[in-house]
């Protein structure tokens, strides 16, 4: 009857590929080819998602939530320029060096996570995020400062591809450390693992009765999301060869929440999804409303939780009865 | 050095009045209110419209930007807020930092993006200084003016708090709303009127803030990271706990910036993350209820 293997294949069965999914990959490698004009749009919209998936590691899967992700991304960013300015312009050394430092900054700040309630959590990320800002800004002889750390210059990927100035390969190269990384975390959250990440999300206080040891399991999954999005940002500085404070900054951690949301939480794909949506909006309202872009991203905030988060991605739901208060 | 201590005391107090509405709305009733900034800046934009451009008085502008401000308040409690209670705190969160984006906006839209300045009356303008040497004390008298009137106000919300009827049916209302409105006590208005109070005491605050805190659009968001720490620092067992926080931090700020100015906000940042790793529900929490 309940045989493990019965679950085991339930595990396997939904971390199966769909054709579908093999289509959109595809259709992804292929705009650099089909839009070139359009590549440096591709090749952000690629770190954005692969940095809210980062994010949903830890917020959709095991139930964190952080206002201070941004903290990881932008260390990642400021490793890797440092590192092909002052080390070696190779970009795949770089961006190695970039995750596995972010990682460790990760595992160093995961103890400041594991107590307290919702509202704690959210300070102390934040905090950290804002820390680091600060020490960005004020080791201006590393960092440059408020103007950014100008001048790194990236060798040519795997030392075949040099960047282009149409953003080309920058867009490829994004992609294929988007997908890389995409399924390694596509078999950590449908992997057992995984599954006890869900089950701390939906009640922490079971997971910790029926035997999940909830405190490394969390510290564990912090570490491998903060990686992932030092990796993000590391693509980000080498692909436009600068970093700035901005990357650090309060704005990126509320977007990336934000994209997340749109797209929806608890699924890979809806990091993916959250930023083409948010990226093209960003896109078209800011040639629309060059200044006001804010208003419009602060009024969909608002819209998308008066509606209900899962609701507006459903639209027909919208006749229908509704059903408790949201997740 | 007690000049610094002085400042210190002054911006704390200040940031006090700033984030005890919030306190109140995040502490009590459990809701993450991010856009508490904008609420405060309201009111300190209500100040330099009423200063500027209908000639009002300085000190008639204190209490109406409060009034006003609390109107809004309850106004946005009613229509927008209410629904949100019972929401997932993530929810809570991105409303309310939509919220918060929208009047940054709004601002910059209707008013531009400059910085406000307050004309200060003669009689606020002026500096005492008192001792000399290492034990100078030199009191500008605005910022007298401040710590007099936020005294006074933490004694009046203190007592209310903890004295009135309406005090204790605040406090049984938000430890068990169903039971509170179980023994007749209307959960909605205690709500209300709290949200009011709070939102009104924000935009005070943002009146009396403006001209040492400057007002300029992005004010909700920069304020914001000082407001939550001061809440999340000084837990919610009354208000005594985030006044404490409110002067430690304007304290720690203010010393900070001057004597190791190479630090900038890092101490007060750093403070936060270990006083909160060292006690997650901040320096006084509530015995009972949750």
């Amino acid at each position: 009857m309940n045989e493990p293997s019965t679950y085991q294949s339930a595990l396997l069965h939904k971390a199966r590929w769909r054709p579908l999914e093999f289509v959109v990959w595809a259709v992804a490698f292929a705009l650099p080819f089909l839009m070139p004009s359009h590549s440096l749009l591709v090749n952000e919209i690629a770190i954005v998602a692969l940095f809210a998936m980062s994010l949903d590691l830890i917020l959709g899967y095991t139930g964190i939530v952080s206002l201070g992700h941004a903290a990881f991304f932008g260390f990642g960013a400021y490793t890797a320029a440092l590192f092909a300015k002052l080390v070696m312009p190779d970009p795949t050394v770089g961006l190695l060096v970039a995750t596995v430092l972010s990682a460790v900054l990760g595992l160093v700040a995961s103890v400041t996570i594991l107590r307290g309630s919702d509202l704690t959590r959210l300070m102390v990320t934040l905090g950290t995020a804002l820390l680091l800002l600060e020490l960005a800004n004020k080791l201006d002889w590393l960092t440059g400062g408020a103007d950014g750390l100008q001048g790194v210059v990236m060798g040519p990927v795997l030392g075949l591809f040099e960047f282009d100035l149409y953003g080309r390969t920058a867009a490829w190269y994004s992609l294929a450390v988007m997908l890389l990384l995409f399924l390694v975390m596509r078999r950590i959250v449908h992997s057992p693992f995984g599954a006890t990440l869900k089950a701390i999300r939906d009640n922490r206080l079971r997971a910790m009765a029926i035997g999940i040891p909830v405190v490394s399991r969390v510290v564990v999954i912090y570490t491998v999301a903060a990686g992932i999005a030092g990796a993000a940002g590391a693509l980000l500085a080498q692909t436009t060869g600068f970093a700035s404070l901005d990357v650090l900054a309060f704005d990126r951690s509320a977007d990336v929440l934000l994209m997340l949301v749109i797209g929806g939480v608890g699924w890979l794909y809806g990091g993916v999804a959250g930023a083409i949506v948010f990226k093209l909006l960003q896109n078209w309202l800011s040639a629309v409303t060059p200044q006001y872009w804010m208003f419009w991203i602060g009024l969909l905030l608002v819209l998308l939780v008066l509606v209900g988060r899962d609701r507006v991605l459903k639209p027909w739901t919208w006749l229908g009865k509704r059903k408790g208060s949201g997740a | 050095m007690l000049t610094i201590l002085f400042d210190g005391i002054a911006y704390g107090m200040l940031l006090f009045v700033l984030a005890v509405g919030l306190a109140v709305t995040l502490g009590l009733m459990n809701f993450i209110n991010l856009a508490h900034g904008a609420f405060a800046m309201a009111g300190g934009y209500l100040t330099v419209f009423a200063m500027q451009k209908l000639g009002v008085p300085f000190l008639a502008c204190l209490p109406l930007a409060f009034i006003v401000v609390a109107l809004a308040g309850a106004l946005l409690e009613r229509t927008l807020y209410r629904p949100m209670y019972g929401k997932p705190h993530l929810d809570q969160v991105l409303f309310s930092i939509g919220l918060a984006f929208m009047a940054v906006a709004a601002i910059d839209y209707f008013v531009g993006s400059s910085q406000q300045n307050i004309q200060l009356p003669e009689w606020l303008r002026g500096r005492t200084e008192v001792g000399d040497g290492a034990l100078l004390l030199g009191m500008g008298h605005y910022r007298l003016f401040i710590i007099a009137v936020c005294a006074v106000l933490t004694v009046v919300l203190q007592l209310i708090l903890s004295k009135t009827r309406f005090g204790s049916r605040l406090r049984a209302a938000v430890d068990d709303p169903r039971v509170a409105s179980g023994l007749g006590i209307n959960v909605n208005v205690v709500f209300l009127l709290t949200f009011a109070v709070g939102s009104g005491l924000a935009g005070l605050g943002g009146a009396l803030g403006a001209e040492i805190l400057g007002l300029d659009p992005t004010f909700p968001l920069k304020y914001m990271i000082y407001f939550l720490i001061v809440v999340s620092v000084g837990g919610t067992s009354s208000i005594t706990g985030p006044l404490a926080a409110a002067l430690l931090l304007g304290i720690a700020d203010v010393a900070g910036k001057y004597f190791i100015p190479k630090m900038g906000a890092f101490t007060v940042y750093l403070l936060m993350i270990l006083i909160l790793m060292w006690r997650p529900q901040g320096l006084f929490t509530r015995k009972g209820g949750r």
